[in-house]
């Protein structure tokens, strides 16, 4: 019956139908239009909005920025150029300040003729920075090295550097990248040297106050080892001992009779010379520098069984945390002559370098404690039961996982302190966002132009900062070992 | 048997200080507290001898001098012979002021933000990015800075308000005038107005202020009874009584019906001559501030929204739309529960960022307890020792209050855990 029936079907498809094009609506950009700007009422008015606010800026700004002049001598001269190329009343931005004032800004009032020092000095930071953030691919390291060699020395050349500063650099940065081709390990030395180093280069003088300093822990260190023999507590004491008495006492005269005997010295410029974003990155990278190993030990302070320990640990963070960043400068600048011994001056930049350290110390020390707190506790157990001392636990296990956790909020508190370092202007520094552009505005051929220095140094600072939580995402991906 | 005897408590000896654990922390703290002690000792031995050799003392008698500045904007009486203790004390209410205000209104953006950063839609998300990244990444001054020049620089001076076709218009159907020395708002009054309550030293609250504020806490507790009553109905009967209604009434009429006796109205600011008058004419340096914290603190907040949101996994709406709950009750049952456990207590930290920020009301003329105590009456005093002493005293009750608060509100949300 089937098959008589199969027989009376007059049509009977045998090839398949070529597929159809996708209707329009589901395809291509208009698929993506109507998904993600107009899949509802809701999106459609949110979209108009959005569209309407760009509209509103772009409308706004684009002519200004459009209209920009990079070649004038003066605010006025701005105005003359863009009125007659543009037409008259034509708004437009005068970069030309940025131009003119590009050395004010970088370097403050720093000596015409020492510039290259700063720029050897920031060239190196990368060399120092090398073995501890680029440690794990040798092939952003290398990119890294090589880019900083070649703009050093060339920034140094164009500067009019010394040619045996030249040479010097060259050979550090040269050697920097083949011994960091072999064993980056090795440059951690060069990197325990660098703030040194980088102190007298931008601060000049004799090179025999910062080897003395570099003296006091080869002291300890040498102390250590003789006494170890003896007793190992006192060797632990010597080793502490030492070099605050050798820093104390003696440091200062040797420094003076070697400079007596052998003239080691640079020009020396003083604070006060310092400024833009000379200044902002020196204290930055001062306090990033120290304020993360004092973070790591307040937090350990605050995880501590030992009652006293911890109590004045939580004094100290909750106290700094409490205050604003403002008052603390205030401290470093009004106060600090009431605290320290009669007749006891120093430096300025110094201060507010130990006040943002220990402010951020506060912060970093609140997020390390969340990472401590957030390690599982068997990773503690398992410590103990290995039968590793505190310290040991603390180094093989415990801290590595803990920094690793927290990386997300110890670089939002390097971020959050370098944008601090605009707090200087507070003070009588020359920070570059405030008191450099009210130093531009305050000269008669700049008077009365507001935006292009703050949208230049919001620029500079969105760059440094941006770049910095970029790298924090980048390591956090590097460093991530769970299984994906 | 190895019968090695080990003593359960050897004799002992002044090594073990050292090498025992039992005791080496004990040594150690002692050693510290000497430490920490003559850290002290030394301090305050230098702060005396340098007093002395300044020929100045410790002496906090200066607060009940005459002031004899002036401060533009006083939330309470004020006037240049008033004593610096009651400068100072406008300044910590300014500080106050522009603290409760950006937190706000910080709230609001970062909520909207941050939810917004989270939209389907693909340009409102990248223009979320763009605001969150812009104001994270650059220092909070420059904006200060910048949000402060709009205002000096490009917003009219009053007189263009003038004539028949002025230059300028207002606002907001003609309830705001943004000028460029200050920002006219309307303000509030009443025809029956109920007088004030004295508190002394020319501190006063209006009746009708106390009168709003207690109805609304007395409508919000009420409010919390209903939704206890209506609770109590559906886990008798199983349904749950339309409450809204009530709640809504509980929580407007009785304001309203305040309105209403009071007369309240508001008087919108007029130009009269050079200056608006009538209206309240806020400062510049304070509307600058305020845009510029909550802008900064908003985009901190944004990311914190979003990460609580996202915290929050997908299984647990779905979970709750199974169960049959409405979208508005698993929002209020299942998802902010869950996702204000992640928010709060960053957001207490953005809160105190907030109120600690707000001393760069310096970088603006604004005179809040940074201008006042630690400004004008330090530098007209010589007192430095005194006035930031105190300052930094009163920034770190201010941060404890708030932080006390907060982690109150905190353990509430917490998860309850056995």
């Amino acid at each position: 019956m089937s098959e008589t029936h199969a027989q009376t079907v007059p049509f009977v498809r045998d090839t398949m139908l070529p597929p159809a094009d996708p209707p329009i609506k589901e395809a291509g950009a208009v698929r993506w239009l109507r998904q993600n700007l107009f899949s509802g009422p809701l999106n459609t008015i949110l979209t108009i909005l959005g569209v309407l606010i760009v509209w509103f800026v772009a409308s706004h700004f684009w002519d200004w920025f459009s209209h920009s002049v990079w070649n004038a001598d003066s605010l006025a001269d701005c105005r003359r150029i863009i009125a007659e190329t543009w037409g008259e009343g034509a708004r437009g931005a005068c970069w030309a300040v940025i131009r003119e004032r590009w050395n004010q800004y970088v370097f403050g009032f720093y000596p015409v003729e020492l510039y290259w020092r700063p720029t050897m000095t920031f060239g190196l930071l990368f060399v120092a920075l090398a073995p501890v953030l680029f440690s794990e691919s040798a092939g952003i390291r290398r990119i890294v090295l090589v880019l900083t060699t070649v703009l050093t020395l060339w920034l140094m050349a164009t500067l009019g550097a010394p040619a045996a500063w030249l040479v010097f650099a060259a050979v550090v940065l040269v050697g920097a990248i083949l011994i960091s081709e072999r064993h980056v390990a090795w440059l951690l030395v060069f990197s325990v040297l660098y703030p040194l180093m980088g102190v007298w280069f931008l601060w000049g003088g004799s090179a025999w106050g910062p080897i003395m300093v570099l003296a006091g822990p080869v002291l300890g260190w040498i102390a250590w080892r003789l006494l170890g023999r003896v007793s190992a507590l006192v060797a632990t004491v010597a080793a502490l001992v030492v070099p605050l008495v050798w820093w104390i006492v003696f440091a200062g005269d040797a420094s003076r009779d070697a400079q007596g005997i052998v003239s080691l010295a640079i020009p020396a410029v003083d604070s006060d010379r310092f400024g833009g974003f000379l200044l902002s990155i020196t204290i930055g990278v001062a306090g990033i520098v120290m304020s993360l190993p004092l973070g790591i030990v307040l937090a350990l302070a605050r995880r501590s069984d030992m009652f006293l320990v911890k109590t004045l640990a939580v004094i100290f963070i909750e106290f700094i945390r409490g205050v604003p960043l403002i008052a603390l400068l205030f401290v470093a600048s009004l106060l600090l002559n009431y605290f320290l011994p009669p007749g006891t001056t120093f430096d300025i930049i110094l201060r507010v370098i130990i006040m943002v350290t220990l402010f951020s110390a506060a912060y970093m020390a609140e997020v390390i404690r969340g990472g401590l707190a957030a390690l599982p506790k068997g990773q503690y157990e398992a410590a103990d039961a290995l039968g590793l001392d505190y310290w040991k636990a603390q180094r093989l296990i415990v801290l590595p996982q803990a920094l690793k956790i927290s990386i997300p909020g110890i670089v939002s508190t390097f971020i959050g302190m370098f944008k601090d370092t605009t707090l200087v202007t507070f003070v009588g520094l020359y920070d570059p966002l405030k008191s450099m552009s009210d130093a531009v505005r305050a000269s008669t051929s700049w008077k009365g132009i507001y935006w292009e220095p703050y949208i230049f140094v919001g620029f500079i600072f969105f760059l440094i900062c941006f770049g910095m939580s970029r790298y924090s995402m980048y390591l956090e991906r590097r460093l991530a070992r769970d299984h994906r | 048997m190895t019968d090695v005897m080990v003593s359960a408590n050897p004799p002992f000896r002044p090594s073990m200080l050292i090498h025992d654990r039992r005791y080496r922390s004990m040594t150690f703290q002692v050693i510290v507290f000497i430490l920490v002690m003559a850290l002290a000792w030394w301090l305050v031995n230098n702060t005396v001898r340098n007093l002395a050799a300044m020929g100045k003392d410790f002496d906090f008698g200066f607060l009940w001098q005459r002031a004899g500045y002036d401060i533009p904007q006083t939330p309470i009486p004020y006037t240049s012979d008033d004593t610096h203790l009651r400068a100072a004390f406008v300044g910590l209410l300014n500080t106050l002021i522009v603290s409760i205000l950006g937190c706000i209104a910080a709230t609001v953006v970062g909520i909207i933000a941050g939810v917004a950063r989270l939209s389907n839609n693909w340009l409102i998300a990248r223009l979320m990015t763009v605001y969150v990244e812009a104001f994270r990444n650059v220092p909070l001054l420059l904006w200060i800075l910048i949000v402060f020049a709009i205002f000096t620089e490009v917003m009219p001076p009053p007189n263009a308000f003038r004539g028949d076709d002025p230059a300028a218009s207002m606002i907001l159907f003609d309830h705001v005038a943004l000028t460029n020395r200050y920002t006219a708002i309307p303000t509030l009054a009443m025809t029956n107005d109920p007088g004030s309550l004295d508190l002394g030293a020319r501190i006063t609250f209006n009746w009708a202020t106390i009168a709003f504020v207690v109805v609304l806490v007395a409508g919000w507790i009420v409010r919390r009874m209903i939704a206890a009553w209506a609770q109590r109905v559906q886990d008798r009967t199983g349904v749950r009584p339309t409450t809204w209604w009530m709640s809504l009434g509980v929580m407007t009429v009785p304001s309203l019906l305040l309105i209403w006796y009071f007369g309240l109205h508001m008087i919108p600011p007029q130009l009269r001559g050079f200056n608006f008058t009538g209206g309240l004419n806020v400062q510049n340096g304070l509307v600058a501030l305020w845009l510029a914290l909550t802008l900064y603190t908003g985009a901190f907040i944004a990311e914190i929204v979003r990460a609580g949101i996202l915290a929050v996994s997908r299984g647990q709406s779905e979970a709750a739309f199974a169960l049959g709950l409405r979208p508005g009750r698993t929002m209020n049952l299942v998802i902010l529960p869950q996702a204000l456990r992640v928010i709060i207590p960053p957001l207490i930290s953005q809160y105190l960022n907030l109120t600690k920020n707000s001393s760069l009301a310096i970088a603006v003329g604004y005179m809040d307890i940074k201008g006042t105590l630690g400004g004008t009456t330090l530098n007209q005093t010589g007192r430095e020792l005194e006035s930031i002493l105190l300052m930094m005293g009163v920034y770190l009750v201010l941060s404890l209050i708030i932080s006390t608060g907060m982690n109150i509100f905190n353990a509430s949300v917490k998860l309850k855990e056995r």
